[in-house]
């Protein structure tokens, strides 16, 4: 009997390993091992046997069930992982062909030089002011020791929409009605960016609209040394650590002393380039102490306050930051143009 | 200001060169633009002497000329000027010399004849042809007779010089002089003033016997000085003189003009010199010029004047525009033999009247009209009368007519120590103060820590302690200003919650696809409100400018999109068809015809897409930009915002746009903005391809209060979703139908999406059907199947009422 069990076993493992599809293993296993299979037979003939015979042939028959039994797991999960890869082979793709692209815009380049510069003075402890572009002449101009006859009234020709209103032609109108809000009162720490006018033809350097960015601290104390620690801080956050500032002496209505500020070439380094002019230094903005006229208009207390402002124009930087040759292109919005942004 | 390096040192020692100059200037506060060579780059040319001029053989207009260089042998030259002749000192460009533009000479044959060099006119030599003295402009140039033989002709022609170009700020005006410009210069380098010493020696005669002077217009003219010089020989004036009105940009005449002209540079006076025998009477009387008056001024024209222009007079008629110009009658001339020397103070605003009126801006007019040093006038007019006896001939008479106050006094102004060092932040000792305020030459007293200063009249700029306070800085030196950061306690920055959201908004934007777009505000006064989605807004008046510079730069806008279709315009005319852009700016309106107030600013949020959206051509997935496409981007837009629900679209007819395919956006019941596909005949008019916009209020969206986020638990029962589809009218909005399903729906419907929309064939003419899916949910309990079977129905009997609709089989 064991050897019928034995032949049993050796011819199912044969076809098991024969076979190709899980068809035909399917058919092996209900042909061994179903109810009407030969192993199931063999059992049956049992009764004839010893009872000493019984457990020993019982067990037999059993170790050979399981080893067919596991044989046809192996081969069946052979067979599928073929199928598998199978299928995989075929669903292989060219991954060089280009992404579905996904839409993405981006800021214009003057609002990402506005907003950096933002940032950069609001971890100093600066917060933005706006204010209205359409101004009166008091606030653009005589709140800002440029009373009505005053010539550099000449330095800013402006578009008049009546006798005393105004398009404004700078944005510190806005640190006049700042300071006003705070009635003599300390500290002012803003920073107001905006849009300004000036009479001008549009050429390669030269825009009737453009932008500004000013800044204005008042308070006790506040000293030229100071302005030029914050501006050292501003070049180097914004032009590089090895950036070098100087001031130089300069004029302006509203601010006495007043400075301009030049900062090393950040191309050439100092060496003198096409840049900066062959000179190493690349004037930046202007800047000066707050004229005690315009402290004391705003209500603040000239003997007390002291305070500095400084202004800068975001198209100069942006042009100087990113090469840019004509000043027309920032309101043209040519798509061109506008996508070499992204990264700003 | 042109400043010539070699004038210069007539009054300080100049031990630097004119670029390291300029970089010492620069930095003490007045601007050196540009420091120019006036040697562009000429080598070999040197003083020759012709000693034979004959005909060339063969050309009518060629001469051929021996010339003494100061070598062995003189050398034969051929030249072509009309004016060269035996006998002259000329400048002479060797074999192998080099003009301007790297012209090299060298041996030539002219016409059969050999020229070995060239003699020179000054615009070879570099010298702009418009400041060429008239004698030899069509010609070579005569150098004087004393002129050594050989010798560099480049130092007699002062074209060794260097030009320092300064740019003043208007509070430099001292500085429109050499005398000025000495000054700061002498202060900046610790060095001696050397001031021109002027002697006059007058003649028998008295000035007042030849004329008398009024003034008539007292506020316009405070002071009016005339001096006489007689037997005056007109002449050219010196080549020193003439060269240094070249270096400063100014052409020499003759000797009697050049000398104003000099002075003016000199001194910054203008003067005027009148021919006193063509000026048709003895006196002078300076008024407001009447009405129509007219006059031919020097350059021959024929001018109108007004009362709000001062003219002198001989007692009858205008014979200057003062400050301005002189008349043509009375201008020196050749023969001319007596000079009155005009030397006044006009005032600059009436000064600036005149010139702007007849469009003549003059060296003198600019200064007058920027401010002159009045205390001055004396110093040039005598100055002026001694070069004219030096190098006219003429004798001056005894002392100046004149009418009144020739000077003004000098002002004060105090400042300490203390504010000085506090407002610089330095620790500037007194004794250093002091010796600044003398390099600046100002005279003070010192009273403990306090200055008190006398202003000298040609700083007028310099009123206030601040004043004194910059003045002292920047002499001490900016650079040793030390770096430091403010004392006071920092509060923390940041922006508003406003300033943040429109942050926000921008990034949105940015993250759809789009592109912010910066364009202007003035434009044309039609398309300043082209698009209006208001009657508030169509209620409003136009904003021009006064004096606009173009029409298409004229007025105020109040709607951004006409301007984002001009950028859709000039992509499209680039062929860039596939755009899409966002603008935030302010908008203007005007409540009144004339402004008496600030007009009212808003902040509009506004876009304008155009061709396809998402393009991905290999999968085959072109998708044009349709009005859905927009919807969307604002429908995430107001989600982000939290403003979601509370948005209506409803459709609109507006101007300029479809007037089906356009909507009013509704935030609760207001409008605040709209969007639409612009209408084909805009569309064309623009010259643009189908193109859809928006607008949005977004002060408005901002402004609005939104509810805090509150979390909702999630779902802990199974909800239950059914579909239901309805046959309705055609022009039944789809919106209106979900409006009624929600309150159908009761508590327990949760969401409904619409999934399909079919208006095709196999429908009733009129007809569409919608198909809606549509969410059950009980956060309590699972729900029954008969509780969802009710609310269903109760939907679906509620669009028939309200509707009529039907439901689809
Ligand atoms: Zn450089």
């Amino acid at each position: 009997m064991q050897d019928r069990l034995q032949a049993l076993k050796e011819e199912a493992l044969l076809k098991i390993q024969q076979a190709s599809d899980l068809k035909a293993l399917q058919d092996i296993k209900v042909s061994y091992l179903g109810k009407k299979g030969p192993i199931t037979e063999v059992l049956k003939g049992m009764g004839k046997l010893s009872p000493e015979e019984r457990p020993v042939v019982g067990a037999y028959a059993n170790e050979v069930r399981d080893a067919i039994t596991s044989a046809l797991e192996l081969k069946i999960s052979e067979l599928e992982q073929a199928v598998i890869e199978e299928k995989l082979k075929k669903e292989s793709i060219d991954v060089t062909l280009p992404g579905r692209p996904v839409r993405k815009g981006n800021a214009h380049p003057l609002t990402a030089v506005i907003e950096e510069i933002e940032d950069l003075f609001l971890t100093m402890g600066f917060t933005v002011a706006e204010g209205p572009e359409v101004e009166t002449d008091y606030y653009n101009f005589e709140a800002l020791n440029l009373p009505k006859d005053h010539p550099a009234r000449d330095m800013q020709d402006s578009f008049f929409i009546t006798e005393d209103i105004l398009l404004r032609t700078q944005t510190s109108p806005v640190q006049a009605r700042t300071m006003e809000k705070h009635h003599g009162r300390g500290p002012v720490k803003i920073i107001s960016p905006g849009k300004v006018y000036r009479r001008d033809d549009d050429d390669a350097t030269h825009s009737h609209q453009f932008m500004q960015i000013e800044g204005l601290v008042v308070d006790e104390n506040v000293r030229l040394s100071d302005l030029k620690g914050v501006l050292e801080t501003f070049a180097k956050k914004m032009f590089g650590e090895e950036r070098k500032i100087r001031l130089r002496p300069s004029f302006f209505p509203f601010t006495e002393p007043s400075v301009e500020m030049d900062i090393s070439c950040f191309k050439c380094g100092g060496k003198g380039c096409s840049i900066c002019k062959h000179t190493g230094w690349i004037e930046i903005l202007g800047a000066g102490m707050v004229h005690p006229n315009v402290l004391e208009m705003a209500g603040f207390d000239s003997k007390k306050y002291t305070g500095f402002a400084f202004g800068m124009g975001p198209e100069r930087i942006a042009m100087l930051k990113y090469g840019i040759d004509d000043i027309r292109h920032f309101y043209t919005n040519d798509l061109r143009f506008l996508k070499q942004f992204k990264k700003a | 200001m042109l400043v010539s390096y070699n004038w210069l040192k007539d009054y300080v020692d100049l031990d630097l060169s004119a670029a390291e100059l300029a970089d010492k200037i620069t930095k003490s506060g007045i601007e050196v633009e540009i420091v120019e060579s006036l040697n562009k780059g000429i080598t070999g040319v040197v003083v020759g002497h012709v000693l034979e001029c004959v005909q060339h053989p063969n050309a009518d207009k060629l001469r051929v000329c021996k010339v003494d260089l100061g070598e062995e042998e003189p050398v034969q030259i051929v030249c072509g000027a009309p004016n060269v002749a035996a006998g002259q000192k000329v400048p002479v460009a060797k074999v192998g010399a080099v003009l301007p533009g790297n012209f090299k000479i060298k041996k030539a044959k002219l016409r059969g004849e050999a020229s070995n060099g060239m003699i020179c006119s000054l615009t070879e030599l570099g010298v702009e042809g418009k400041l060429v003295p008239k004698e030899y402009s069509s010609g070579i140039f005569v150098m004087p007779s004393d002129a050594e033989i050989g010798s560099d002709a480049l130092a007699y022609l002062n074209l060794d010089d260097y030009v320092l170009e300064l740019g003043l700020t208007p509070n430099r005006a001292d500085c429109l002089n050499m005398l000025g410009v000495a000054y700061e210069v002498a202060a900046i380098l610790n060095e001696e003033l050397r001031l021109p010493e002027v002697q006059v020696e007058a003649s028998g005669e008295k000035a007042s016997d030849y004329v008398s002077v009024a003034v008539d217009a007292k506020e316009d003219n405070p002071y009016y000085g005339a001096m006489i010089i007689k037997n005056i020989t007109i002449a050219p004036s010196p080549l020193w003189m003439q060269n240094r009105l070249i270096a400063a940009g100014i052409r020499p005449i003759n000797n009697v003009v050049d000398i104003t002209n000099y002075v003016l540079l000199e001194y910054g006076q203008p003067l005027h010199a009148f021919d006193y025998d063509r000026l048709g009477s003895k006196e002078i009387l300076v008024r407001r010029a009447k009405d129509g008056e007219e006059m031919v001024t020097l350059d021959n024209a024929k001018r109108k004047l007004g009362t709000n222009h001062l003219v002198i007079t001989n007692g009858k008629e205008p014979v200057a525009v003062a400050g301005v110009m002189g008349g043509a009658t009375s201008e020196v001339q050749d023969d001319t033999t007596t000079v009155l020397l005009e030397a006044a103070y006009f005032e600059g605003i009436r000064v600036r009247a005149a010139s702007k009126d007849l469009g003549l801006r003059s060296e003198a007019s600019s200064r007058y009209e920027k401010g002159i040093d009045r205390n001055r006038v004396y110093d040039a007019a005598y100055r002026a009368a001694s070069l004219m006896a030096q190098y006219a001939g003429g004798e001056v008479a005894q002392g100046v007519v004149e009418a009144g106050e020739r000077l003004v006094s000098e002002g004060k102004a105090e400042v300490t120590q203390t504010r000085i060092n506090t407002l610089l932040g330095t620790e500037i000792e007194g004794e250093q103060i002091s010796d600044i305020l003398k390099r600046l030459r100002f005279e003070f007293d010192v009273q403990g820590e306090n200055y008190i200063v006398t202003v000298p009249t040609r700083r007028p700029d310099i009123t206030i302690d601040a004043d004194l306070v910059e003045e002292v800085g920047r002499i001490y030196g900016y650079d040793r200003i030390p770096t430091t950061y403010l004392l006071s306690e920092g509060r923390p920055g940041g922006l508003t919650p406003y300033q943040a959201a429109r942050r926000k908004v921008m990034r949105y934007m940015e993250g759809t696809g789009l592109y912010q777009a910066v364009t202007y505000a003035l434009t044309t006064t039609e398309k300043s409100n082209a698009f209006t989605f208001s009657e508030e807004q169509e209620n409003v008046h136009s904003i021009k400018v006064s004096h606009p510079m173009s029409e298409e730069r004229s007025t105020l806008r109040s709607t951004l999109i006409p301007q984002l279709l001009e950028v859709l315009k000039h992509n499209h005319h680039r062929s860039i068809d596939d755009v899409g852009i966002f603008e935030i700016s302010s908008v203007f309106f005007a409540h009144e015809q004339s402004l008496s107030v600030l007009p009212e600013e808003k902040t509009y949020l506004s876009g304008a897409l155009t061709g396809l959206w998402s393009i991905h051509p290999w999968q085959g997935e072109k998708k044009k930009i349709d009005f859905f496409v927009v919807k969307g981007i604002l429908e995430g837009l107001f989600e982000e915002l939290g403003l979601h629900s509370r948005i209506t679209f409803e459709i609109e007819s507006l101007p300029g746009m479809h007037p089906g395919r356009t909507a009013v956006m509704k935030l609760d019941s207001i409008v605040v903005g709209f969007i639409g596909q612009i209408h084909p005949g805009t569309q064309k008019e623009w010259d643009l391809n189908e193109s859809y916009v928006f607008e949005l209020d977004l002060d408005q969206l901002l402004g609005a209060s939104v509810e805090p986020t509150v979390y909702q638990t999630l779902p802990r029962f199974p909800s239950i979703t059914r579909d239901i589809a309805v046959v309705v009218d055609q022009n039944l909005p789809a919106g209106d139908l979900n409006t009624v399903i929600h309150e159908a729906g009761g508590e327990l419907l949760k969401e409904s999406s619409l999934f399909d929309l079919y208006e095709g064939e196999r429908m009733e003419e009129g007809k569409k059907s919608l198909a809606f899916s549509l969410k059950y949910y009980d956060p309590e309990r699972t729900l029954t199947d008969e509780e969802v079977t009710k609310a269903h129905e109760n939907i679906l009997r509620s669009l028939e009422e309200r509707f009529g609709a039907s439901l689809r089989k």
